[in-house]
């Protein structure tokens, strides 16, 4: 039963990406893709969340599974990720494709740990 | 709007349930380096570059090559992979007494995944060289 509410939870996930991307593409002003990063970075934070909550069994595994290996890896995407960062590179913006890629890796990792410190 | 959206949902099912029963079959102990991670990462890497530069390549983006990028890359391929799985693994080798292991898969993952993109959209590019000219110029 658990797999089935997993991958719901995945689906709830992309749509909310596919939305959230949209919008902030619609606002963005820079001609560099942001949707992804800001995406990525709050996911990386819930799931650090969830997995702190999860480990001190506050939350229950199946919860943590829902969440975390559900909605935030559906709502994450590191295939987008690499995809806007390697047209950056092969347009000739290897600077901009650096602090895509390395920008969302250094905030990435620093949410999930704050959303662990917190959970 | 929303139609698109629901289609991105059900692609986005099935991609978290693909990644959810290799990741229970083949999840990596604590403390190790996680090669299920990566190996979705790459797969998919490769994939959506392919995908995308394919479609851009062989037509506009309206009717069902647009129900294909959104159905099947933003939606499938996009749930597939994860990038907050990623994060979470590295801070907890980082932090949890494996530090040189946490940041080789890091840097390794970002580097191998632009490099994965990449040669999937150079292929698709060289596939698709001069289709589009030669379909709509007669």
């Amino acid at each position: 039963m658990t797999w089935l509410f997993v991958s719901l939870a995945g689906g709830v996930g992309a749509a909310t990406r596919f939305l959230v991307d949209s919008w902030i593409a619609r606002h963005n002003r820079l001609n560099t893709p942001m949707g992804t990063i800001v995406i990525n970075v709050t996911a990386c934070f819930i799931l650090g969340l969830a997995t702190g909550l999860g480990l001190d069994h506050t939350m229950t595994a199946s919860w943590t599974s829902v969440i975390g290996t559900g909605f935030c890896g559906g709502y994450s995407t590191f295939s987008t990720a690499s995809v806007e960062g390697a047209r950056l590179f092969l347009s000739g913006r290897a600077r901009a494709g650096l602090l895509h890629a390395g920008g969302m890796l250094v905030l990435g990792t620093a949410a999930a740990a704050l959303g662990m410190l917190l959970g | 709007m929303w139609a698109l959206a629901l289609l991105v949902g059900v692609g986005g099912c099935v991609g978290t349930l693909i990644r959810a029963l290799l990741g229970s079959a083949f999840g990596a102990d604590h403390g190790h380096f996680p090669v299920m991670t990566l190996t979705i990462n790459l797969v998919g890497s490769v994939v959506l570059g392919l995908l995308l530069e394919g479609l851009a390549r062989t037509g506009e983006d309206v009717g069902p090559r647009k129900a294909v990028r959104l159905g099947v890359g933003t939606g499938v391929i996009g749930g597939f992979t994860t990038y907050s799985t990623f994060a979470v693994e590295t801070d907890r080798l980082l932090g949890g007494g494996s530090p040189v292991i946490g940041l080789v898969y890091a840097l390794v993952s970002v580097a191998a995944g632009l490099l994965c993109a990449a040669a999937g959209i150079l292929v698709a590019r060289k596939a698709f060289r001069a289709r589009p000219m030669d379909e709509e110029g007669r």
